[in-house]
């Protein structure tokens, strides 16, 4: 009985370490939950490359440093701040609305508004002009078929005549 | 013959002058930050301003956090840009140590290291991989690497005794008689 009891302690307590590692690995963050964060940073030293996808030995240490915070329970938002307080506001895909960074919020919509304004001008200037003529024309065209009806029907009278 | 005539109404002149302003001022600032941009790295004969550096626990400068340019005018200033990540770093990284333990009981030599877009575990284990003992800390926001307008690293800045840079290296050292021979330059 003492012997199949230390049996069933001995799988109990195997069962415990082959389960332990399995709890340790629900803890860590997925690559996905990784990635969701990366993928709103820019290392400074790989320009333009997203850090989710940056294959550089200093991105991957970047994503490691967002994993560990996310299993230390940290939010996006503290682990965002803390890329801006360490390495500058330059690792953000979207920088902060403050100072000269409002330009590249505002200059897109002024350009598309300006671009707007000159399209609608043009069009007006080109449409104007046949209207001054569609104004003028009625009247210039029935004087010239008046003149014309009476040059036709001198010609005729003057065939006519020699006939 | 019919004339056509097309109304003239113009933009008015404050309008224009708003526009005009607005153009000049957008192209201004596409001027300074291309002519920034295309400047390169602090050059010799610069007075370098003043910056603090944090330090690293375990690598604190006569007890505290963080050291300041300033307190080392009459000292010679070996500024080393460094992270874990950079090979080339790891090249000189042992001759950098060699000439600091070299000169640092002479008092007139201090060298710094910045740590650039670095993860502190691994720029740890860095420096006790390369049993570095110099003054270590990281380049807060990279504030320290755009005031030099580093272009990589490693990068190493030495500055005179009046504050003013006299030497730039761009890539690693190959030996410590490099190292020496450019500090040598400014010691009496």
């Amino acid at each position: 009985m003492k012997k199949l009891s230390n049996i069933l302690i001995l799988a109990l307590v195997l069962t415990g370490l082959l389960i332990s590692p399995v709890f340790a690995q629900d803890d860590m963050p997925t690559d996905d939950e990784v990635n969701a964060i990366a993928k709103q940073l820019y290392c400074p030293v790989c320009e333009n490359t997203p850090l989710d996808v940056c294959p550089t030995e200093a991105c991957r240490q970047w994503r490691e440093l967002i994993r560990l915070q996310l299993s230390e329970g940290k939010t996006e938002e503290e682990i965002k701040q803390y890329f801006v307080d360490n390495y500058g506001a330059r690792v953000l895909s979207e920088p902060p609305r403050t100072g000269l960074n409002w330009l590249i919020y505002i200059l897109p919509p002024v350009f598309i508004l300006a671009g707007a304004f000159i399209l609608f001008r043009s069009f007006q200037a080109w449409t104007k002009p046949r209207a001054v003529e569609a104004d003028s024309g009625p009247g210039e065209e029935a004087g010239s078929t008046s003149q014309k009806d009476e040059y036709i029907a001198r010609l005729e009278d003057e065939l006519k005549n020699r006939k | 013959m019919t004339e056509t005539t097309t109304p003239k109404r113009g933009v008015s002149l404050w309008v224009q002058i708003v526009i005009w302003a607005f153009i000049v001022g957008l192209l201004a600032l596409v001027g300074v930050t291309l002519s920034k941009r295309q400047q390169g790295t602090v050059q010799p004969g610069d007075e370098i301003p003043d910056f603090t550096l944090p330090l690293f626990s375990g690598y604190e400068y006569e007890g505290r956090s963080e050291v300041s340019l300033s307190e080392f005018r009459g000292k010679v200033v070996v500024l080393n840009f460094w992270a874990s990540w950079c090979k080339p770093c790891e090249q000189e990284a042992a001759e950098l140590e060699e000439a600091w333990r070299t000169y640092k009981d002479s008092g007139q030599v201090v060298f710094l290291g910045a740590d650039y877009v670095d993860t502190e575990p691994e720029a740890r284990a860095y420096l006790r991989k390369f049993d570095i003992t110099f003054y270590n800390g990281p380049d807060m926001g990279t504030r320290i690497s755009q005031l030099f307008r580093i272009r990589g690293v490693p990068e190493t800045y030495f500055i005179d005794p009046d504050g003013v840079l006299y030497y730039v290296k761009v890539g690693p050292f190959l030996s410590v008689d490099e190292i020496k021979s450019v500090i040598e330059q400014k010691l009496p």
